[in-house]
């Protein structure tokens, strides 16, 4: 488990349990920034596995591999291991490791609720994955868990619910963490409108998160319910309908996409200035920007539910509001531009993957534009067309920009500098393969070809085939990415303080790497 | 299948065509806002680098660009939200049809009954229809793999169709590409939408929402014919019907009743508790050695009468005859290694609903 | 900026978080296998619980001596402050979810049951609140806001006023104000869930309103329950406010614990308004 800060590196603060038992019992944030983000690659590995099953059985019309029941359970598993498995802690293991530092601060606010957020995703990762298990298998009602199909579902589904609502409780004790944090532990000096964007993005993806996960332990309830306890919600027969269950889900997974990108957003927001040279473009805006997309994003829940028959007054608005998010997402694009703009650039594996990730998101953005237009998203709804666009926001998005955190912040992390030349391969192999992947599924998408099949039509034999060999691709090139993990934490070149020419901030202030108790006398900050 | 494999399929109905050209606008608008945003960003990337001595400017902040870039995509949106409405309104006006029907969502296949207009009365049930052979490969794929059905949906060329849509147990959703329609079905609701098909033709879709285990294996085929082609094929199908109808009063004896029932089987009960009656446990149990099979047959007739509240077993009184769920359950009650010899007769599935 | 910062309290490693996680496994998995008949769910269960309060009391035994140990100044006071105000935020979305499926159900679901349309599936059925749906099988009585309902309204009124006396004692450094208020607040909760329980009674066996009423009894059921699981949540805090009372526990500048408790308290009330206007009333 030592992966990240290897134990000779611990300063004479550090005393109290040695072994698992340190990991077990810590209440320092860098450890369980770490846990986070080892645990979280983990399930993205997992997920991937799921992930490449699919796209092996899909590899050519006709069932091969797997059964339909089957890969109906790994189609569900794969979006929920994703989402709550690797998306969301990394980003959670990101703002342990990096908030404190950036606003200097000691630790988070709450050192011991922070352990016990961590220590819950494992008990919930043992529900999900162990589901595959028991009699009538996992969960395979898709990852948003439409009733009354959930409704109908084995011992597999109460097994999803309780680990939803076991990561419930955590992110929302991670998120309150969060944001008292910020709110109450900054270093004298550092007001609200110096903070860095990281901070900012993390803050508002906070209240998202206590505002939605409620939400989302309210829907799997109803569900709960209805299936063990004879409660009518989703049931017409008794006066409820199956409708309020999406209305419910999406309450929650709307803003949940953008619990995914704002701190994908903040990670950006800092490593483009880094390698520009150059002060963020419009640092206001940038904040104004993220609140905004936060505050529609609670309006345009429905756009998910175009073609359940909403009358046309919804869905007219639904759409204006969805389309409105453009706006402030668009002012992030140009504001990155305008920083890049007349900079002193150099491209290093961090500032490759942020450039990369403002390409191909904006790619991701544009289509969820298109499907934000209710009579396009008619035609595409529960096609492969969604099935790229949300790859493009959360793989080439959520998951680049992690990899671009990742190597922004390693040299602080573990004291070394990561392999360039790896880290260069690893990014070139992942955006080549990436599109290679998911591109083709827009055109499968337009064509016709829907979402959570086992088996396909002949006419899109071809773009599958090759959407099957990119995502192998696309898999193994993430193997480099355990290498230069390794590496870099056996050794390598040895860390500045300020491990890159442009980076400001005080993260950078400490040594690398950070050692285990820092700003235990809050920095100044003029 | 001419169809276009890279763009949506070729449109056969107005609201279609609207969609198709509200697609091509934008993408034309991004295609256009993209290379302009990533052209500057890539001068910048190949200009403005520190090895080429590139010196960085301190400028971070300009309220006028700021503005413009905030108003001008606000109007580029309006320009893309006026299409968009006006086609919104024209697809929710689903009044003054021609033709009414209803299709239901069964998992896994749909049922249409037309209900209003020209074939009011008729009604039928589409399977998929590609052999499972095909699925393995055992034989080779034919060119409508996994899109043809054994009873397309014939309608009238021209003529307006409202399509109202409702499920039997979980939400499924009709959709036909070509027609520019989908819409969920929902059970214990009644959703609608319409098309007027400019083309004859025959035109294919699939169920278009996770449905369970076959929600891959549920299409639809929607064949547009000439008016005279339809009334011809309505009057067949009446007389088909007509003919069919079985007197609910008769007497059957057992070898006919299974010989039928083997045939309702395969068509309704096969998909879960599979044809050799072994099922899939847990999730769909064996009717082979079933203790229900094997027992009281009150209690089997209640369950396929009335299906199992929250489980995948839906309730067939509404789909099926007595004759046929007589048949049915006196096909699973004499096969396999079931041998009670009993012949459950129409009249008592009719008594026990 | 000479300000002088207090060195900031970071907890030594704690072995209670993991204790939780172990609870919550074992709670989740014995629910689990409890509902699909499986194993011995109901042991797993019972031990998850006891696990969990264990955990519980150990944890919060902690942080109760490291405050009158006098470890928390004025920044883990505002930071306790900033999470329980986020904290009943979550909580209230929470409800939130239930109250919107009550609203969505009433405003929307039902008139579309009942709409012309859907006369094809359900022919006859008007969509008259309070509604079972249109295959009731079973007749049952909706509940009356203006017996026991509006006794209970008056009772968690009244202890919001009682709790706000005991806080006043503590303002005033009053004890024996601060135990009566306290303890009439916790009397008041109890004889509140005294009469829920009573209602519920009444409704099952002489009203034949169950959880499986449709969706009345539902939205009925699970909203009332919740909340009534809520006040439990909230007489057990207030009692052991009142037991650290006794024990001479909090100042007057220092009890956050006993405000927290009050904010959660008055939460509970507020979320009984609404349920006494929208469940009971209309
Ligand atoms: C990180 C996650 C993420 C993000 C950021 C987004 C961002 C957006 N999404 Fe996406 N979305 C998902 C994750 C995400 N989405 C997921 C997971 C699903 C499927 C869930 C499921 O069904 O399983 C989904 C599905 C989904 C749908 C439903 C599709 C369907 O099922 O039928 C829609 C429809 O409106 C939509 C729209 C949008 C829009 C408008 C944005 C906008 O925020 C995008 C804004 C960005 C830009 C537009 C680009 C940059 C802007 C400019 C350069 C400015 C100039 C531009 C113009 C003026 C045009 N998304
Ligand atoms: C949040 C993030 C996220 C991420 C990162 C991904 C990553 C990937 N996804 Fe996923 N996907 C979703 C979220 C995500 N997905 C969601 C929400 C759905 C919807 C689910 C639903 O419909 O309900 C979905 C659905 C989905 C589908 C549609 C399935 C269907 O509709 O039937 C497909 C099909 O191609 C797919 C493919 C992929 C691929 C190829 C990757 C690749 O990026 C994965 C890369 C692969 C690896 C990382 C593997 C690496 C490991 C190895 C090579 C082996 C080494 C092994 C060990 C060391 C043990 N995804
Ligand atoms: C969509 C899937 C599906 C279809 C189609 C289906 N069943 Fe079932 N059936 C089930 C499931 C699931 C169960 C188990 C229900 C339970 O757990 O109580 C079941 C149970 C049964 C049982 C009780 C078996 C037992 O041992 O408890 C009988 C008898 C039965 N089905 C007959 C039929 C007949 C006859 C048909 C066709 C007319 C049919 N089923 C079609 C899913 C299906
Ligand atoms: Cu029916 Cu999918
Ligand atoms: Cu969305």
């Amino acid at each position: 488990m030592a992966a990240v800060i290897p134990d000779h590196l611990h300063d004479h603060h550090h005393h109290g349990p040695t072994g698992l038992m340190r990991w077990i019992t810590t209440t320092n944030h860098k450890d369980i920034g770490t846990m986070y983000m080892i645990f979280s690659f983990i399930m993205f590995l997992s997920g991937g596995v799921m992930a490449l099953t699919i796209r092996a059985e899909l590899f050519q019309p006709g069932l091969q591999v797997v059964q339909p029941e089957f890969f109906n359970q790994l189609t569900s598993m794969h979006g929920l291991v994703m989402v709550f498995g690797a998306i969301m802690p990394a980003f959670v293991g990101f703002a342990n490791w990096q908030i404190p530092l950036m606003i200097g601060a000691s630790d988070m606010a709450f050192a011991r609720m922070n352990n016990w957020s961590f220590w819950l995703l494992p008990p919930a990762a043992i529900l999900l994955l162990g589901s595959f298990f028991v009699p009538g298998g996992a969960m395979a009602a898709g990852w948003t868990m439409y009733a009354p199909l959930s409704v109908q579902m084995g011992m597999g589904m109460d097994m999803a619910i309780f680990a939803i609502h076991i990561m419930g409780i955590s992110s929302i004790m991670g998120a309150i963490n969060i944001v008292v944090t910020v709110l109450n532990m900054r270093a004298p000096g550092m007001t609200m409108m110096k903070m860095p964007l990281f901070c900012w993005t993390w803050l508002i993806t906070a209240y998202l998160l206590i505002a939605v996960m409620p939400v989302l332990a309210g829907a799997v309830t109803m569900v709960l319910t209805d299936r063990h306890f004879g409660t009518s919600f989703f049931n017409a027969a008794g006066g409820g309908d199956p409708v309020l269950y999406q209305h419910v889900f999406w309450f929650f997974g709307h803003p949940e996409v953008y619990i995914m990108i704002l701190p994908a957003f903040g990670i950006i927001s800092e490593i483009i200035p880094t390698f520009a040279r150059k002060p963020l473009f419009g640092y206001a805006s940038m904040v104004y920007a993220t609140a905004s997309i936060a505050i529609l994003s609670f309006t345009v829940w429905a756009h998910h539910m175009f073609t359940t028959g909403m009358p046309a007054v919804g869905q007219l608005f639904f759409m204006y509001a969805t389309m409105l998010i453009a706006v402030p997402t668009g002012v992030k694009v140009f504001n990155w531009v305008a920083t890049m703009w007349r900079g002193s650039l150099t491209f290093e594996t961090p500032m490759l993957w942020a450039t990369g990730f403002i390409f191909v998101f904006t790619i991701g953005g544009f289509t969820g534009l298109i499907c934000a237009v209710a009579p396009i998203d008619i035609q595409l709804q529960d096609t492969y067309y969604v099935v790229a666009h949300f790859h493009y926001v959360l793989v080439a998005g959520s998951l680049f920009a992690l990899f671009a955190g990742a190597y922004y912040w390693l040299p602080k992390w573990t004291g070394h500098m990561a392999d360039e030349r790896l880290g260069k391969i690893h990014f070139w192999c992942s955006m080549v393969f990436f599109n290679i992947t998911f591109f083709p599924m827009h055109f499968l998408g337009l064509a016709g070809m829907p979402r959570r099949i086992p088996d396909y039509a002949l006419q899109f034999a071809d773009f599958n085939a090759m959407a099957t060999i990119g995502a192998f691709g696309f898999g193994f090139s993430q193997l480099i990415f355990i290498v230069v993990l390794v590496k870099c934490v056996k050794g390598g070149e040895k860390a500045a303080a300020r491990a890159w020419e442009g980076a400001h901030g005080l993260e950078w202030t400490v040594p690398s790497p950070a050692p285990h108790h820092t700003f235990e006398v809050p920095p100044v900050v003029k | 299948m001419a169809e276009s494999r890279v763009n949506l399929q070729q449109p056969v109905t107005q609201i279609a065509t609207e969609i198709y050209d509200m697609h091509t606008l934008m993408l034309v608008i991004c295609m256009v806002i993209f290379i302009a945003v990533f052209g500057v960003m890539f001068w910048s990337v190949f200009a403005h680098r520190k090895s080429k001595g590139a010196v960085a400017a301190h400028f971070h902040e300009n309220t006028t660009v700021e503005i413009v870039w905030t108003v001008v995509p606000v109007l580029i949106l309006l320009g893309m939200a006026y299409p968009a409405t006006k086609t919104v309104i024209a697809m929710k006006d689903t009044s003054n049809p021609d033709i009414t029907i209803k299709a239901t969502g069964y998992q896994w296949k749909w049922g249409y009954d037309y209900l209003k207009g020209e074939g009011e009365g008729v009604k039928l049930i589409s399977n998929l229809s590609t052999p499972s052979e095909q699925l393995d490969g055992r034989q080779a794929k034919g060119d409508n793999y996994l899109l043809e059905v054994d009873q397309p949906l014939v309608v009238p060329v021209g003529k307006k169709i409202r399509i109202l849509t409702t499920a039997n147990d979980v939400i499924h959703a009709w959709w036909v590409p070509a027609l520019g329609v989908k819409q969920d079905a929902i059970p214990g609701f009644i959703r609608d939408t319409w098309f007027r098909a400019d083309k004859e033709g025959v035109f294919r879709g699939n169920c278009a929402e996770l449905c369970g285990k076959d929600h891959g294996f549920m299409p639809i085929e929607v064949h547009v014919v000439s008016a005279e082609k339809y009334a011809a094929w309505v009057a067949e199908k009446k007389g088909a019907q007509a003919a069919s109808a079985d007197d609910p009063n008769k007497v059957w004896d057992l070898a006919d009743l299974k010989v039928r029932g083997e045939k309702v089987f395969a068509a309704n009960c096969a998909a879960c508790h599979q044809a050799d009656g072994k099922g899939l446990p847990p999730a769909f149990p064996p009717l082979d050695g079933s203790a229900v099979v094997q027992g009281p047959k009150i209690a089997q007739i209640d369950t396929v009468l009335k299906g199992r509240e929250g489980t995948a077993m839906a309730a067939f009184g509404k789909q099926l005859s007595d004759t046929d769920i007589a048949a049915v359950i006196t096909y699973t009650r004499n096969t396999w290694g079931n041998h009670t010899g009993e012949a459950i007769q129409p009249t008592e599935i009719a008594a026990a609903r | 900026m000479s300000q002088t910062y207090e060195k900031y309290f970071v907890p030594e490693p704690s072995r209670y978080p993991i204790f939780g996680s172990i609870a919550l496994l074992l709670i989740a998995s014995g629910a689990v296998m409890w509902l699909n008949k499986v194993g011995s769910g109901p042991w797993t269960l019972a031990i998850g619980f006891a696990v969990l309060i264990y955990m519980l009391f150990g944890w919060f035994g902690q942080v109760v001596r490291e405050s009158e140990g006098g470890s928390y100044g004025k920044n883990v006071d505002a930071s306790f402050r900033w999470s329980m105000g986020w904290f009943i935020f979550s909580e209230v979305m929470f409800f939130a979810a239930f109250f919107g499926a009550l609203f969505y159900i009433r405003v929307l679901g039902l008139p579309w049951l009942a709409d012309s349309d859907n006369s094809l599936l359900w022919p006859g059925f008007s969509a008259a609140w309070p509604s079972a749906g249109p295959l009731v099988e079973d007749p049952f009585t909706p509940m009356a806001a203006w017996g026991i309902p509006a006794i209970n309204t008056l009772i968690l009124l009244t202890s919001g006023a009682t709790l706000t006396w005991a806080h006043w004692g503590m303002m005033k450094e009053n004890r024996g104000q601060l135990k009566a208020g306290l303890f009439l607040t916790i009397l008041l909760g109890a004889i509140f869930l005294s009469l829920q329980i009573y209602e519920y009674m009444h409704a099952y066996h002489e009203m034949n309103l169950k959880l499986t009423s449709g969706i009345y009894g539902s939205t009925f059921f699970m909203l009332t329950g919740f909340h009534g699981l809520h006040v439990t949540i909230g007489a057990i805090m207030l009692t052991v406010m009142l037991f650290r009372v006794i024990a001479g526990h909090f100042s007057k500048e220092h009890h956050f614990a006993f405000e927290a408790t009050a904010w959660y308290w008055h939460f509970v009330d507020v979320v009984w308004l609404m349920l006494f206007v929208v469940v009971y009333w209309l």
